[in-house]
């Protein structure tokens, strides 16, 4: 048991409550307080007198509270903050921006490429058009040769002065057709036209005859089965005979021995 | 009293104890970095410094190793000792004259306003020299016994005893006995 009023006297609970005590020294008077309710009151008493002190010594002031809780707030905020300035933080951003710059330039490349790809079919396909056309055109030329060939050839062989020209006539079973026969005697080569006759139903052909008249005896010439409505219709046969005139008749596919007159559709006498 | 309920909450950073802990001890705190800065501006801005620093260690304070005014008055002696080393203070042309070196109690056109009213002032001005003196360097500037000792060149065993014995004269002063 300490002698507490000469433990007060000593003035250690003033040195105490200074702080300038040994840290030894301090928690030996931190222990005897806390222990006799006596030297508590006495360090209290100091204590509100120190206060007093420095307060009467404190220059008057306008200081609150507010400032400081303003920035321990505003520490708070920094504690809470950082995770997302974090990601807004220059240093951060500065990765995505490059990152998205990368990415940005990986899209605008496929992007070109891609484009530059469509580009290329397109042309690619322009290209195959554009043969493909010009095969169709070198087609059509050919053709238009072909037929202008052929009418050439029609017109020299129409205007071969040996050329005899034999219309026939329609027939009561189709009082609208016409055809003509144009035939070379020297070459033996004769020429039917045939683009006055009605296109033949399904099944059936036109087949041309040559024909004697005294005794009347039918000569085949051919089947007129290359039939072409779009065509010139005018179709070469070899003719051999001495035809005093020529017939059409409609027979079944393939053709007839003997023509059926009963289906004859055009007639014409060659004149002597 | 020491305001231990107060103290437990804001080391549970109430914020509502602190402000309270701030209204009971902001003026003597300021008192005392006052006596070391002895520039009003800068005096506040320590203050708040003070404060901010004892919220974010508040945890640092325990009631078995001393006072929590012991605890503040640390603090406050610390960041005070760190302003006057800092540029700011250096730059301010007030703190180029004697003012600096005049210790705080002998310094009268210092006492705030309310110092009357309470009578210190009047005590003050009668305190011996050798009080002022050693209440200035133990108390307001934190020196250790021997430095008191070697500072106002007196005997090491005298300065504890002195000191008491200027305290007692105050808290008389002061109703506080």
């Amino acid at each position: 048991m300490i002698d507490i009023q000469a433990y007060i006297d000593s003035g250690v609970l003033e040195l105490y409550i200074y702080g300038t005590l040994s840290e030894a020294e301090n928690l030996e008077v931190s222990r005897l307080v806390a222990l006799h309710p006596e030297l508590k009151v006495e360090v209290e008493r100091i204590e509100t007198a120190l206060q007093e002190l420095s307060s009467a010594v404190a220059p008057d002031t306008s200081s609150n509270f507010e400032a400081i809780q303003k920035r321990i707030q505003m520490q708070e905020g920094d504690g809470v903050i950082p995770l997302s300035r974090k990601q807004t933080s220059p240093e951060n951003k500065r990765v995505p921006i490059a990152a998205y710059l990368g990415w940005a330039a990986a899209v605008l490349l496929l992007v070109a490429v891609g484009y530059q790809y469509t580009e290329n079919q397109k042309l690619e396909d322009r290209i195959v058009n554009t043969e493909r056309e010009q095969i169709l055109r070198d087609a059509r030329v050919q053709m238009a040769e072909e037929e202008l060939q052929i009418t050439t050839q029609l017109l020299d062989v129409l205007r071969n002065k040996d050329i005899i020209s034999v219309p026939l006539g329609a027939q009561a079973i189709a009082p609208e057709a016409y055809a003509s026969v144009y035939w070379d005697k020297e070459t033996g080569k004769a020429y039917v036209d045939v683009r006055g006759l009605p296109t033949p139903p399904e099944g059936k052909v036109y087949q041309l005859w040559s024909l004697t008249l005294d005794p009347l005896t039918p000569t085949n010439m051919g089947i007129l089965d290359q039939y072409d409505p779009e065509g010139t219709q005018l179709f070469a046969v070899d003719n051999p005979n001495a035809s005093q005139a020529f017939g059409i008749t409609l027979e079944p596919a393939g053709g007839s021995d003997t023509p059926t007159l009963e289906q004859l559709y055009a007639l014409g006498v060659v004149e002597p | 009293m020491q305001p231990d309920q107060l103290i437990v909450r804001f080391q549970q950073k109430d914020e509502r104890a602190f402000a309270e802990l701030y209204a009971l001890y902001k003026e003597s705190i300021l008192g005392v970095i006052y006596s070391v800065v002895h520039d009003q501006e800068l005096s506040e801005e320590v203050l708040q410094d003070v404060f901010v620093k004892a919220w974010n260690n508040a945890s640092s304070y325990s009631s078995e190793k001393g006072r929590f005014f012991t605890w503040l008055l640390n603090i406050a002696r610390n960041a005070a000792i760190d302003k006057t080393r800092s540029k700011a203070f250096k730059n301010s042309k007030q703190n180029q004259n004697a003012a600096y070196y005049v210790d705080i109690l002998e310094e009268k056109s210092n006492f705030s306003s309310k110092v009357d009213a309470i009578g210190i002032k009047k005590y003050i001005e009668i305190l011996e020299p050798i009080c002022k003196k050693v209440i200035q360097l133990l108390f307001f500037k934190g020196y250790t016994q021997k430095e008191t000792a070697e500072a106002l060149d007196i005997p090491l065993g005298t300065v504890k005893t002195r000191n008491r014995i200027c305290i007692k004269k105050l808290r008389e002063v002061l109703g506080e006995t």
